[in-house]
């Protein structure tokens, strides 16, 4: 019930708090996005959507550093592990 | 998909569950408990169990909004959306979840009842609007994740003055779940869940951060790891329990710092301290009567309280008698325990909740993991009498 998925942000339309909505890129799928818990997003960021909200802004400098501590741990070397995915 | 894909490498899994295996002492064991329904469903989609030693040992938790449900509140839904003039809104998840006498949302639809599916909160707010000479519900539930939707939705229906929209609120929080576990006899002094941490919820600590772990993290002496719904984020969630573990630590880490902050999401959060307010105790399904744990909505915004404009009156019902959902919730069961499983109750005819969502512990082992058990003796028919 609690799933997100993480969609890159295309566009933003309205400066309204409670209806700012994003036209969200979701691997082809494009959906309508509800922004106003995410305030600080902005296009070509990615956000995680649940039920039409967007709940959080993906941090790419935390995602980044925590996958490659990851590839360490597993000993095989993050460049290598993203061309596989 | 770009933070989906990288996750699901096999190769990075293997050589991560591999660490796990070298750093875990065979002689200890370890038991965690994942809470969420996320984290079950990945469990047993990716086959995680296969890849780490037998003694890390995985528990199903009740973070399964669905699943948590009681009987009572699903026919209290129905029996609203039978009276004339009212429009039932209502997320995917809940449609076949059986109520009372084999009654469900869906067959309450089919018998009339005009019950439809939603994507989003602001989906029936929409609908309220374009039809105004029906009272439309939306059927709340969920964790915090789902919560600040909810709160959303009603602000902009007092905003638009419309005086046909209203929510049935069966909002939970995941902490008093957390606390009324590791404080059960089952876990204190029956011995019956032996407990050494906690993979902690993906997207509800979004919203309201990784501070409010610290609590169980320091008095209950369990540490928590917060992780992702994909696989590699719970293998490295594991990897990291097992070395707090192995380090004699109990602290809250955050695996999924890619989307979870320490103060989590401080909008969402006031949004849902503006509408909603705790309820003083709220039946779950396998819990039973937990002390604030649920909330409800505020008075200020009681036009748009579906219990209180209906008078809605709660009446328990009682699970199926051979159902075994509320052990499997509390995790003193596993699925293949209960005789209904896989016989009667499969998910094309779900007797209990947990086999109707996705994410319940019995239609993951039923979906991902029943060609595994082999040599399990099927229940016959009369035991599922019995």
């Amino acid at each position: 019930m609690c799933l997100a998925i993480p969609g890159k942000i295309l566009d933003i339309c309205g400066d309204d708090p409670l209806v700012r909505v994003g036209r969200i890129d979701f691997g082809g799928v494009v959906k309508e996005i509800n922004l106003a818990y995410t305030p600080e997003a902005e296009p070509g960021e990615y956000v995680l959507a649940h039920v039409g909200f967007a709940m959080a802004v993906i941090d790419e400098a935390e995602a980044r550093r925590i996958f490659d501590a990851l590839c360490e741990v597993a000993g095989i070397a993050a460049s290598q592990a993203e061309s596989a995915a | 998909m770009k933070y989906m894909a990288e996750y699901r490498d096999g190769r990075l899994a293997r050589a991560l569950a591999g660490r796990v295996a070298a750093e875990a002492t065979a002689t200890r064991g370890y038991h965690f408990m994942e809470f969420c329904g996320g984290h079950t469903h990945a469990i047993s989609r990716y086959g995680l169990e296969d890849l780490l030693p037998p003694d890390v040992r995985l528990i199903h938790g009740p973070g399964c909004p669905v699943c948590v449900l009681p009987i009572g509140r699903i026919d209290t839904a129905i029996r609203l959306a039978s009276q004339a003039g009212v429009t039932l809104c209502s997320y995917g998840d809940l449609m076949r979840v059986p109520g009372s006498r084999g009654t469900s949302l869906l067959r309450a639809k089919a018998q009339g009842a005009d019950i439809r599916m939603i994507y989003s909160a602001a989906d029936a707010v929409a609908m309220a609007q374009a039809e105004p000479h029906r009272q439309v519900v939306l059927f709340a539930i969920g964790f915090e994740t789902t919560t600040p939707p909810t709160a959303l939705a009603i602000r902009l229906a007092q905003r638009l003055g419309l005086g046909n929209f209203t929510v049935f609120c069966n909002h939970v929080l995941t902490p008093a779940a957390i606390q009324n576990i590791l404080e059960s006899p089952d876990v204190r002094e029956l011995g019956r869940i032996r407990l050494d941490g906690f993979i902690g919820p993906a997207h509800v600590s979004t919203v309201i951060g990784s501070q409010p772990y610290a609590f169980f993290a320091e008095e209950f002496a369990k540490p928590v790891v917060i992780a992702g719904f994909e696989p590699l984020d719970v293998l490295q969630a594991v990897l990291m329990l097992i070395r707090q573990v192995n380090e004699g630590r109990h602290e809250v880490e955050n695996q999924y710092g890619r989307a979870v902050r320490p103060e989590g999401n401080e909008r969402a959060q006031a949004d849902v301290a503006e509408v909603f307010e705790l309820r003083k105790r709220f039946e779950w399904r396998g819990l039973g009567l937990v002390p604030y744990s649920a909330l409800r909505i505020k008075q200020q915004y009681a036009a748009f309280d579906a219990e209180r404009r209906f008078a809605l009156e709660y009446v328990p019902a009682r699970d199926n008698p051979g159902c075994q959902c509320g052990a499997v919730l509390r995790g003193v069961k596993r699925p293949t325990d209960c005789k209904l499983f896989g016989t009667v109750c499969t998910p094309e005819t779900p007797m209990g909740s947990c086999m109707v969502s996705s994410e319940g512990a019995c239609a993951a082992h039923w979906t991902y993991k029943r060609f595994r058990d082999g040599g399990r003796r099927a229940p016959s028919a009369a035991d599922v009498a019995a």
